[in-house]
């Protein structure tokens, strides 16, 4: 990936928005009058390297400098380990340490044996396999939901463009700037009696996919990188008789897949780590996901069982960010470029 | 905001050359004028309406009217039977009389105040620090983000234990190979907020990491060359190079930063639950105990209220915030 420079904080959000757009097939050209003073650059390893920085080959040729920079890097990377990775090889220890050791020596090395049974005592007994499934499950019709919705609104937005259009975008990104703890009584009170429905939508998971849908976030993410796809590619398509429907499918789609991603991860991940509604609109506690039943059986379960339940929840997120860094990572910067 | 705008407008402009607007641009241009429904649904208007159902519907209900049912909740009283009743103001009277709110007010400014002193340097020197890394870049980042994959509940829970107050806590273990402690952290009025901070800030700093190295490695390499060529060192580049081109982005997680923690919910709930003795109570912890507390039924107006209150503090922060700032940041 590229980043073009930019020398002003406007061109911030540009900038990371073109980071997105560099991986289209089709390379954007709105940058390309930025970015063409640089030869392009080939994929690097990590996709912060780039520029050369405020350290200059020079004065990495400079003894007193090599070592005061090298030795910052190393305190660095220390903090790094203990303060990101520490605190999860504890818990992963923990999961597999009989309680008493736990409370008496939370530090030692497995003094008294591993106890492997607070795996299996959590995945069975506490049910942790249940709310597990009931994560995925919430995790994976939120995705549904909102990808259905940010690409289809999406398209209307950029592609089709009614002249109504410019109305609904005012709207979609207007929620931006209401903090969702305003929704949080009204949204109960349409989820406890929802319009044309007749029935409580509580205890029901649509109860957290629905509203899930509406992420103004997702939509402009969408929006804007539809907005960057080659106009000609469009006309050429109607120009051969694709519907509208046609369009979207076979056009547009298959042109998205790197902002499918990002949104797909930033909608699992979200779902995954939501706590506060999925705990109000699921009151059944066989209905609840992870993040709502830990804190409740936290006092009447056997603590090195409670953390090997902690670790297995932890596990997929984990996993999920080490195999798909890049695009975490370049979501995570495009999330700071769209809030702003 | 301009930085929302700005590259709608590029991507715009980018499409302009090329056609007009697709929905009407195909039409013969004497007929533009008048439309007949026939015609409105062969030219694709149709379709828009299909395509932006999902998203109207959506929003709709989940959105837009739950925002404006806000309002004119907070000036009824609302319980599950009958029919809402027009209480003017009482509310908002209600909530501000609450002998509860200062305590609220103060603890939620404590929580942001603290949070933004130890949150806002470390991931910036971090993130300085990381972009001068010439190899493993990568790692650096991975590790500074792993925080930040760990669902907030897990982590909440795991530092509780961590916090445990008895000389056998992960934390005052630690502390007692230097000889300090045991602290009771969760259970002492005066540690338990920075407690909280600590582990929000530990749980918020990686994502706050990679906005600042996306925003590093677009610094011109020709200010640092220029910066260079009259004599400047590695902090001088750093201090009147780096830190200026990174203001635009340290304004936006600055106001950004203080919004988030305005409404920082997780921490005191699962913590402390607002103790001891309301230590940790905040703003949300109060909309959350009027509207869901009691298991006798909501004070919908209550919670509703302090929530508009806490909405239009925010928006007239940042409004204020940003006439402030604008001329720092000549973006």
């Amino acid at each position: 990936m590229t980043f073009p420079p930019n020398s002003d904080g406007s061109g911030r959000a540009t900038a990371v928005a073109a980071d997105v757009r560099g991986q289209a097939p089709e390379a954007a050209t709105p940058v390309g009058a930025a970015g063409a003073a640089r030869p392009v650059r080939k994929r690097k390893a990590s996709q912060f390297e780039g520029g050369r920085g405020y350290v200059s080959a020079q004065d990495w040729r400079n003894t007193r400098v090599s070592v005061t920079m090298k030795t910052l890097h190393a305190i660095l990377l220390g903090l790094l380990l203990i303060i990101g990775i520490g605190p999860m090889l504890l818990l992963a220890k923990y999961a597999i340490t009989p309680t008493q050791d736990i409370i008496r020596t939370p530090l030692a090395i497995f003094p008294h044996g591993v106890r492997w049974a607070n795996i299996s005592e959590a995945w069975n007994d506490v049910q942790i396999s249940k709310y597990f499934l009931n994560t995925i499950w919430l995790a994976a019709g939120s995705w549904f939901v909102q990808m259905v919705v940010a690409t289809t609104g999406g398209y209307v937005l950029s592609v089709l463009r009614p002249a109504w259009g410019k109305i609904i975008n005012g709207l979609v990104i207007a929620t931006l700037f209401v903090p969702s703890v305003v929704l949080l009584v009204p949204l109960y009170l349409t989820i406890l009696n929802p319009p044309g429905l007749g029935t409580s939508l509580i205890n029901s998971f649509w109860a957290v996919w629905l509203p899930s849908g509406a992420s103004a976030f997702n939509v402009v993410l969408m929006t804007r990188f539809f907005d960057s796809l080659p106009r000609e590619v469009f006309e050429a398509a109607k120009v051969d008789g694709a519907s509208s429907f046609r369009l979207f499918w076979s056009v547009v789609l298959p042109m998205s897949k790197p902002i499918l991603g990002v949104v797909s991860v930033f909608a699992t991940i979200a779902s995954w780590k939501d706590f506060l509604w999925p705990m109000l609109v699921l009151k059944d506690p066989a209905q609840q996901p992870l993040s709502v039943r830990l804190p409740a059986i936290a006092s009447q379960t056997d603590l090195g069982v409670f953390l090997a339940s902690l670790a297995i929840s932890t596990l997929i997120p984990v996993v999920f960010f080490l195999a798909f860094q890049r695009l975490f990572l370049s979501g995570a910067g495009l999330g700071g470029a769209v809030k702003g | 905001m301009s930085a929302l705008g700005a590259p709608r407008r590029a991507g715009d402009a980018a499409v302009a050359g090329g056609n007009h607007r697709p929905g009407t641009g195909d039409a013969p241009v004497g007929r533009v004028r008048r439309r007949s429904p026939v015609t409105w649904a062969q030219r694709g208007g149709l379709s828009s309406v299909v395509f932006a159902l999902p998203l109207l519907v959506i929003f709709g209900v989940f959105s837009w009217w739950p925002i404006v049912r806000s309002v004119v909740m907070s000036f009824q009283k609302t319980n599950l039977v009958g029919t809402p009743k027009w209480v003017g103001w009482h509310n908002f009277q209600y909530v501000l009389t609450d002998p509860d709110l200062p305590t609220a007010i103060r603890n939620t400014l404590y929580f942001a105040l603290l949070a933004l002193v130890i949150g806002f340097p470390v991931p910036l020197v971090t993130a300085v620090l990381i972009s001068s890394v010439r190899k493993r870049k990568g790692l650096y980042s991975v590790l500074a983000y792993l925080p930040v994959v760990v669902p907030p509940v897990v982590a909440v829970l795991l530092w509780k234990f961590f916090y445990d107050g008895s000389a056998d806590g992960v934390f005052n273990t630690i502390l007692s190979y230097v000889g300090l402690g045991p602290y009771t952290w969760l259970s002492s009025s005066s540690l338990v907020m920075p407690s909280l901070v600590v582990e929000a800030t530990w749980a918020a700093a990686g994502g706050t990491v990679i906005i600042y190295l996306a925003a590093l490695i677009s610094v011109p390499d020709e200010l640092y060359d220029a910066a260079e060529v009259d004599g400047a060192g590695i902090w001088r580049k750093v201090w009147h190079v780096t830190m200026p081109q990174l203001r635009g982005v340290l304004l936006i997680t600055f106001i950004l930063q203080i919004i988030g923690t305005v409404q920082v919910f997780l921490e005191p709930y699962l913590f402390t639950g607002g103790g001891p003795a309301n230590a940790t109570l905040t703003i949300l912890l109060m909309i959350y105990n009027y509207g869901f507390g009691s298991s006798l039924g909501g004070n919908y107006g209550a919670a509703t209220a302090l929530s508009v209150m806490l909405a239009a503090f925010l928006a007239i922060l940042s409004l204020v915030y940003f006439k402030l700032t604008s001329g720092w940041s000549k973006s």
